[in-house]
């Protein structure tokens, strides 16, 4: 590697924003590119669902960094500007802007373009998905108190509008095929208790319910579901999920399989390109296999390792996947990726929506879902990291603290 | 402005188990760190979190939401992906019971 190496980054999402900055960090002195097909500085997408969408003029917006940062930095910023194709044997990029970029090591940042429903009615006005800013500030000027919402899907992005749209005084049904919420995700006893927060909320969740067609002339007016339930709207938010962004990396010729295919290092099959964040499917030595999170955990870490190795490192990128979601007053968060959820060992009060839930494996620390027990989550992880053996009356028991716990199982 | 007020009892703030508090608009975290309080915004510098909910380990609080710390007796930002220092408060306790200047 040379200290005038040209990097590129393509992908300016919360990814390439830390991709910057560890790179940076990591000392490379050479130029930078940023590419990105949004016109915005990278930003992270969490308040997106949150924040944003909870108050009027969707205030909080922040970027992770403001210009100033990158000029300071030598970072060219190419936003607005899509990659079109890279030509991995003469090492050049086409973007949309029509140059044709000369690299020495590329980052592929690019995340995932949402999923699309293909149904009767889906180029109606009024029918958003969620994944950008812009997305995120056209929801906001339909949540007009009184007005009707459907959102199509009961993951944690529609649960988290259809919360976020709640307390704006919207009237809100959510449309779910699968017969839980969060089915990707929950244990059906969990999703349960979603289920009756949302219906406390005054939320009409329609499980066991797909979408069948959008109605209206020009504007949707109707969502008409599988169930032959005609249901009034004023606006729509689909929220199923995003597909990886592969393109790129097929006109790279790099391996792909439900993403990009990377290792432990964010390398991909060509050793001028690394991919992390969203659109990698990537090996985690901690799980022995490889998988695909669509997490801010893997955007930021991931991401870091592989601009470290970028730089000449060998880091490992080896973390238990973790995720979390914000529903009115209550935060859930999940540690692990068991292939099933069997025997919840449960601390504290479920349906009082105070608790922490552990799945073992082999007497061992297999996945943690709390609720409202963001301390207790630390802990679980560190147990987790630690690969450490544990009582099972002990972790019932919420009289002994977790910090107990992890004193004597990693003493 | 600031002044000192009587924010809390010694005795409800434990080792490694930070509580918040509130001041007019201002969200505070109370610590205790080997028996001496210590205060700081409540509020994570780089999202909204809660950091009385935070991972507590000696003078250092963990953001509960992105692993960012701070120390706890200065505020200062530690680790990725916290960058901004926390504001902290002077604290004195008498008669066990708290007070802040804020």
């Amino acid at each position: 590697m040379s200290a005038n190496d040209h990097f590129v980054i393509i992908g300016a999402g919360h990814a390439g924003g830390v991709a910057v900055q560890a790179l940076r960090g990591a000392g490379h002195e050479g130029p930078i590119t940023l590419i990105g097909d949004e016109p915005h500085l990278p930003y992270e997408r969490p308040p997106l669902s949150k924040e944003l969408l909870q108050t009027a003029g969707g205030d909080g917006f922040r970027l992770m960094r403001d210009k100033a940062y990158y000029e300071e930095n030598n970072v060219t910023l190419k936003l607005g500007v899509k990659a079109l194709g890279i030509d991995a044997s003469s090492q050049r990029i086409t973007l949309s802007d029509g140059t044709n970029l000369p690299y020495d090591k590329v980052l592929l940042t690019t995340g995932g373009a949402v999923r699309e429903v293909d149904v009767p009615g889906a180029d109606l006005k009024g029918i958003h998905y969620l994944r950008t800013i812009d997305d995120s500030r056209a929801i906001a000027q339909s949540l007009i108190e009184g007005n009707n919402l459907v959102v199509v899907g009961g993951g944690f992005i529609g649960l988290e509008v259809a919360a976020s749209a709640r307390a704006r005084g919207v009237n809100v049904t959510v449309l779910e095929a699968a017969p839980q919420l969060m089915g990707r995700a929950l244990p059906a006893d969990i999703a349960a208790v979603f289920l009756s927060l949302h219906e406390e909320n005054g939320v009409t969740v329609r499980l066991n319910d797909g979408l069948r067609a959008f109605g209206g002339a020009d504007h949707i007016t109707r969502v008409e579901a599988v169930s032959g339930e005609s249901i009034a709207a004023d606006f729509v938010v689909v929220g199923i999920g995003i597909v990886p962004e592969t393109e790129l990396a097929v006109s790279a010729g790099l391996d792909i399989e439900n993403g990009i295919t990377v290792d432990e290092f964010a390398r991909t099959s060509n050793p001028n390109i690394y991919a992390a964040g969203d659109n990698t499917n990537h090996f985690n030595p901690l799980l022995g296999r490889h998988l695909r999170l669509e997490a801010w955990q893997n955007a930021q870490n991931q991401t870091a390792v592989a601009a470290q190795n970028m730089c000449g490192s060998d880091t490992v990128y080896a973390e238990t996947p973790w995720v979390w979601s914000d529903q009115y007053d209550v935060n859930l968060q999940m540690a692990g990726q068991p292939a099933g959820w069997n025997d919840l060992i449960v601390r504290g009060d479920l349906p009082g929506r105070d608790f922490i839930a552990f799945q073992l494996a082999d007497g061992k620390l297999d996945a943690a879902i709390a609720v409202n027990r963001a301390r207790d989550m630390r802990v679980a992880r560190r147990l987790m990291d630690a690969s450490a053996s544990l009582n099972i009356d002990d972790l019932a028991n919420d009289e002994i603290s977790m910090r107990e716990i992890l004193k004597s199982a990693t003493s | 402005m600031s002044e000192w007020q009587q924010v809390a009892s010694a005795d409800d703030i434990k080792p490694d188990e930070p509580i918040k508090v509130q001041i007019g608009d201002d969200d505070i975290a109370l610590y205790n760190v080997g028996g001496e309080i210590f205060a700081t915004a409540n509020i994570c510098t780089h999202a909204f979190a809660s950091l009385a909910d935070g991972f507590q380990e000696g003078d250092e609080i963990e953001c509960p939401l992105h692993d960012g710390r701070f120390n706890i007796k200065t505020g200062k930002a530690l680790c990725p992906p916290v960058e901004q220092d926390l504001k902290t408060y002077e604290t004195k306790v008498e008669d066990g019971a708290v007070f802040i200047k804020a």
